[in-house]
């Protein structure tokens, strides 16, 4: 399954960041963070609950990079 | 500007005004004495009003075990100019990254709100009619046959058909073209349309979130989400980069000093050993503060974004970072003739061999074949253009594969093939022209031959000249016409080569034999109408779907997608894709290759922190500026 989220964040390799702590995430099969479109598309691992994976998701990209949002 | 960035250029201001008297008082420019420590103390007012969240970020990064980023090499690279004693340097860098760090962030909201204002398709509201009044209503509730309401200035929410009124609509969002459409009664209309003149009832014939203006909005959206290969390269780069970066000025900063010491070779440069080492800590300092990748990290998915953005504005959407890669490689394209070349529609183009006039001829035939709704009978209709009267028809009898018989004001009437000649027994004169030959009997003599034939598009032969100067070397045209059609259209619009009578499932094969034949890293385009020739767009390295705003099947297989049928718009999407990788390679090379230079400068000494923040601020402004030259593409 796959989703779109707004976020907001200042850099470009905050946004990487963002998208490899997302990434490390369990639950999460793949994930591509726009800078340009302020968007992250979660794809999700098979049985996996987006709403749990998402909250540890925005956690992780906060402790990657402390100023960034992923609005849920 | 947004609240952040106001409030970091009031920042940036309060502390410039602090630093320049400072700076002019501790190189001695101004006379005032004050003693070293109160001048630092003055000196860290402005540092830390300007660069409070990057110390912040840096010192959480090392909390969490993610050290090296660019706030990381601000940081130690300031406070170790500063605790050097070169006050000014360090505060001047901290004050002009932040600049930089403004307009970088300045420069992608502007295009961001630039591109999407470009695509600003998206209706807010639709209007619907409750008892005499009009109601504004979330677009998402309409249903599906619901009659809505667009008023002269209003987008059209919602994919329908005209009930009632006549208008022109602007398009220009959707298709690029600047020329209105008029619309009445029966015309389908797209949603994300702009009505200019009259008042139109429209009945919904899709969902809001199935409707043009939302396909295309979602797919320009997910664009930038597929990533290109120099992207993925950048972002890796950077992962390995900036820690190797941090290694190396350890090691400039320990190894060198530390064998002078030791050895004792070149300490004569120095008047201490404190100075042989801050002279080489400083050196690792500029060092840091030249390394920050910002400027290709930012400059490299800003270009791309731009030029998705700049594409959609001309009507080509593109799929994906990865496709402008694969378009700028183009050097095979192969169309589909039929709707990329010729318009796909039929018309009559002679009578021939006939005893009448050509309108007798051809009202014959329009009358024994109204019944049909073949397109060849709408040709024939059409270029009949008189009244059919139903009544004088009668006995109409269609013989599968070879035509119609009937009766025409009680006279036996025939239309169709040569084979339906043979077997009323009329003796017909075969036809050398190319195209659709329909043979007409009237009484048992023989009344001529009709002519029709697929028409050109105005600029098919333009678009592919201009295919050939962008620097496409091979065209192939597929058709499932006979030879002859193909001949014909492939000389009228200057293609050599040509590969007639395919069936659907031989124009994959035949995409799959070009591909084999094409050199490494070149790329195969295949153009297609989107009608039947999925599974060959979705083989060829892009597949591009012209005119394809109605195909759901075809926006879901192509990679690019054209929104009108205009044929030129293939060879811009080739120099769209281009130009947007000629600058991402010059970003690559010009900002990699000015850090690289002032690097060696810097191990070298030769390079002090005033060269070192140009070489960072600067060089990030100038790639960022070239990045945004990606939207220009509308004369491209």
């Amino acid at each position: 399954m796959k989703k779109s989220y707004k976020i907001d964040v200042d850099c470009a390799n905050c946004a990487n960041k963002m998208e490899e702590a997302a990434k490390k995430t369990p639950g999460v099969k793949d994930c591509a963070v726009s800078f340009m479109t302020l968007k992250m598309k979660v794809e999700f691992e098979d049985g996996a609950d987006p709403a749990q994976v998402m909250a540890a998701v925005r956690d992780n990209c906060k402790k990657a990079e402390s100023d960034c949002e992923v609005f849920l | 500007m947004t609240q952040k960035q106001k409030k970091l250029l009031w920042r940036i201001l309060a502390a410039a005004v602090l630093f320049v008297p400072l700076y002019l008082i501790s190189e001695g420019i101004v006379r005032w004495p004050v003693p070293r420590w109160a001048l630092l103390m003055l000196f860290l007012v402005p540092y830390l009003l300007v660069g409070y969240d990057i110390l912040r970020k840096a010192f959480q990064g090392i909390k969490n075990g993610s050290v090296f980023d660019e706030n990381f090499l601000m940081t130690v690279a300031t406070i170790g100019a500063i605790a050097l004693g070169e006050y000014g340097e360090g505060v001047a860098v901290m004050l002009l990254y932040q600049v930089g760090e403004l307009f970088q962030s300045y420069a992608v909201g502007k295009s961001r709100r630039n591109i999407s204002a470009l695509m600003d398709i998206r209706p807010d509201y639709a209007n619907i009619e409750e008892n005499g009044e009009l109601t504004r209503v979330d677009p998402d509730e309409v249903a599906v046959g619901t009659v809505i309401v667009v008023q002269p200035g209003e987008k059209v929410p919602i994919d329908g058909v005209v009930e009632e009124g006549t208008s022109s609509l602007d398009t220009a969002a959707l298709t690029g073209e600047s020329l209105p459409v008029t619309v009445g009664p029966g015309r389908e209309v797209l949603s994300g349309s702009i009505n200019l003149s009259g008042l139109l009832h429209i009945r919904t014939t899709r969902e809001f979130d199935q409707s043009t203006a939302s396909r295309i909005l979602e797919l320009v959206e997910n664009a930038a989400s597929r990533k290109a290969v120099s992207e993925n390269f950048i972002s890796r780069f950077a992962h390995y980069y900036t820690p190797i970066v941090c290694y190396a000025a350890l090691a400039l900063a320990v190894v060198p000093p530390l064998f002078c010491t030791l050895t004792g070779i070149g300490l004569a440069n120095y008047a201490t050993l404190g100075a042989l080492w801050g002279d080489w800590v400083l050196r690792a300092c500029t060092f840091l503060v030249i390394s920050c990748p910002c400027a290709v990290v930012i400059s490299i998915p800003l270009s791309f974004f731009a030029a998705l953005g700049g594409a959609s504005s001309q009507g080509i959407l593109i799929k994906g970072s990865n496709f402008l890669e694969s378009l700028s490689r183009v050097t095979a394209v192969a169309f589909d003739k039929t709707g990329t070349i010729t318009k796909g529609n039929f018309v009559v183009e002679t009578v021939h061999n006939s005893p009448w006039e050509r309108q007798k001829a051809l009202e014959i035939a329009a009358h024994v074949e109204c019944h049909s709704t073949h397109p060849i009978a709408r040709s024939i209709m059409e270029a009949y253009g008189g009244h059919v009267e139903l009544g004088r028809v009668t006995d109409v009898e269609e013989i599968s594969g070879q035509g119609v018989v009937a009766r025409l004001d009680g006279v036996t009437a025939a239309v169709g093939n040569e084979k339906l000649m043979e077997r009323l027994g009329v003796t017909f004169s075969p036809c050398h022209h190319v195209g659709t030959v329909i043979h007409v009997a009237y009484d048992g003599t023989y009344g001529g031959h009709i002519v029709i034939a697929d028409q050109l598009k105005e600029s098919a032969a333009q678009a592919v000249s201009q295919l050939r100067r962008s620097g496409v070397k091979r065209l192939v045209m597929l058709t499932g016409d006979s030879a002859a059609v193909a001949e014909k259209v492939a000389a009228q619009v200057g293609i050599k080569e040509y590969r007639a009578a395919l069936l659907p499932s031989d124009k994959v094969d035949c995409v799959e034999r070009l591909l084999a034949e094409n050199g490494r890293g070149d790329r195969l385009a295949f153009v297609g109408d989107g009608i039947n020739d999925a599974p060959v767009l979705a083989r060829a390295d892009v597949g591009v779907a012209m005119g394809a705003l109605g195909s759901d099947a075809a926006i879901e297989a192509a990679d690019v997608v054209l929104m009108d049928d205009e044929p030129m718009k293939i060879a811009k999407a080739i120099r769209i894709g281009r130009k947007c990788m000629a600058i991402v390679r010059e970003n690559i090379v010009f900002a990699l290759g000015v850090k690289l230079a002032c690097l060696l400068l810097a191990a070298f000494g030769a390079a002090n922190m005033w060269i070192a923040i140009a070489a960072d601020v600067g060089v990030m402004i100038l790639a960022v500026l070239n990045a945004i030259r990606c939207l220009f593409v509308k004369n491209l």
